[in-house]
């Protein structure tokens, strides 16, 4: 343990890029994943179904395999991108919107269709009609399982461990390679780590969902 | 016009045409298709065949000139419809500073005249569910009168309220009715149909059965369906 607590600096490096991953593709996620729902229920029925046609393709594929086609396949495909982080926020994203997208519909749907008629009756277009009507009373409403979507984000930017990416899990496994004999106190020391990310943004969900309960 | 809900025609060649400031209201039992008839004036319903024409333009068939059209169409609703998530002066300012464009202190200005008028001036910070329904259908026709509609439609709209707030709301409706609103109302408050109408409408099966001033109608109906209508109604 000596080890990694006079090397504690790497800890904290290795948390920053778990957490840099986490951030950039929560909200490339959340902005594409709207963008896919937004196409699901809108009236064109060619992005509807390119929407649709995603999530079933995205959704029933391992991240495992996302990551292996961004970082081998796409090279082989004359698709490379030179810089890791990126690549592995691609990755991330690619993934996570998908969930995002059904977490947001499964809002939209919850959204009352006199709320739609209503903006439309004001003169609404389609976009503004879910800019300012639909959407902002959809993600009041799925706060609870779109935390949960990225929580499962937090913990999925492990998987870039084996993509050449030092994060928090790249960095435990540096350290129980070296030290064997303090393993577990080395996992602790990391699950720890996870543990207080997930426990900011369950936070940040909780508060989000009080601050919102009054205007619903 | 023709409309049909599967193999349900449930309207059946409409044919009607309402001049500026007329006062319209319809009337006739359950499932006559009065509510679908004022709910394909602004297009919330598709018709099948026929033409629906404001001002002298026909009605747009999507996209944006259909949202500058339903601008011009202030649509009022059994169940209120208020954005939710917005107070009710945002209610009110929404759709004149997003679709009229206006600055939002000219709208604002706009909407508390108009919240005053309807006598609910008072609650413009709060939020709708916070308010009565009678005031909620106040708001209502405060945000369709914001975009300073050509035409207004009410489809039923004391039917969600309780007697005593039937009475602030209607007392409204006849205010605008006696501004000069050209109005399309479907209702079942024969008292108002009396008292604001120029011409009462009487739907049956999806069609129009009857047309005629509320005089007229109510002392002297002449279908059969018309006369069992009213008989069931004005007996109580």
């Amino acid at each position: 343990m000596d080890d990694v607590f006079s090397n504690f600096d790497l800890v904290l490096k290795a948390f920053a890029l778990t957490i840099e991953l986490l951030v950039v593709s929560a909200l490339t996620s959340l902005v594409l994943g709207t963008l896919l729902a937004a196409f699901r229920v809108g009236p064109i029925s060619v992005l509807a179904k390119a929407g649709t046609l995603y999530v079933n393709l995205v959704r029933n594929t391992p991240l495992l395999m996302i990551f292996i086609f961004v970082f081998i396949a796409m090279p082989e495909l004359e698709l490379n991108i030179e810089n890791f982080f990126v690549k592995g926020c691609l990755a991330l994203t690619v993934y996570t919107s998908a969930f995002v997208c059904e977490a947001i519909r499964s809002g939209i749907n919850s959204v009352s269709l006199g709320q739609a008629e209503a903006s439309r009756a004001v003169g609404f277009t389609f976009v503004q009609s879910m800019r300012h009507v639909i959407l902002p009373q959809a993600l009041r409403a799925v706060v609870p399982p779109l935390a949960s979507v990225l929580i499962a984000l937090a913990k999925n930017t492990s998987v870039a461990a084996a993509f050449g990416l030092l994060e928090a899990t790249a960095r435990m496994r540096y350290f129980t390679n070296n030290n064997a004999d303090a393993r577990p106190e080395i996992f602790i020391t990391f699950a720890i780590g996870y543990i207080i990310i997930v426990e900011v943004l369950s936070a940040g969900a909780i508060g989000l969902e009080r601050r919102w309960k009054v205007a619903r | 016009m023709n409309k049909w809900f599967g193999d349900l025609h449930v309207l059946q060649d409409i044919n009607l045409s309402i001049k500026q400031g007329e006062v319209v209201v319809v009337i006739g039992p359950s499932g006559s298709g009065k509510s679908t008839l004022c709910r394909a004036i602004n297009r919330l319903e598709t018709i099948n065949d026929g033409h629906i024409s404001l001002d002298g333009q026909p009605l747009p068939e999507e996209g944006k000139q259909l949202a500058q059209l339903r601008a011009e169409v202030g649509m009022v609703f059994q169940s209120f419809n208020l954005f939710a998530h917005k107070t009710i002066l945002e209610n009110v300012t929404l759709g004149p500073i997003r679709v009229r464009k206006q600055k939002k202190e000219d709208a604002e200005r706009r909407a508390k005249e108009l919240l005053d008028r309807v006598g609910v001036g008072q609650q413009a910070n709060k939020y709708p569910a916070q308010l009565s329904g009678g005031q909620q259908q106040r708001v209502a026709i405060a945000r369709a009168l914001a975009m300073d509609p050509k035409v207004m439609l009410f489809d039923e709209p004391t039917s969600a309220l309780d007697p005593e707030m039937i009475k602030e709301v209607l007392d409204v409706m006849v205010d605008l009715a006696e501004r000069g609103m050209t109005m399309v109302v479907v209702t079942h408050e024969m008292g108002f149909a009396r008292t604001a109408a120029n011409r009462v409408v009487f739907m049956a099966e999806g069609q129009i059965v009857e047309e005629n001033t509320p005089e007229e109608f109510f002392t002297n109906p002449q279908s059969d369906r018309a006369k069992d209508f009213l008989g069931k109604i004005l007996k109580h």
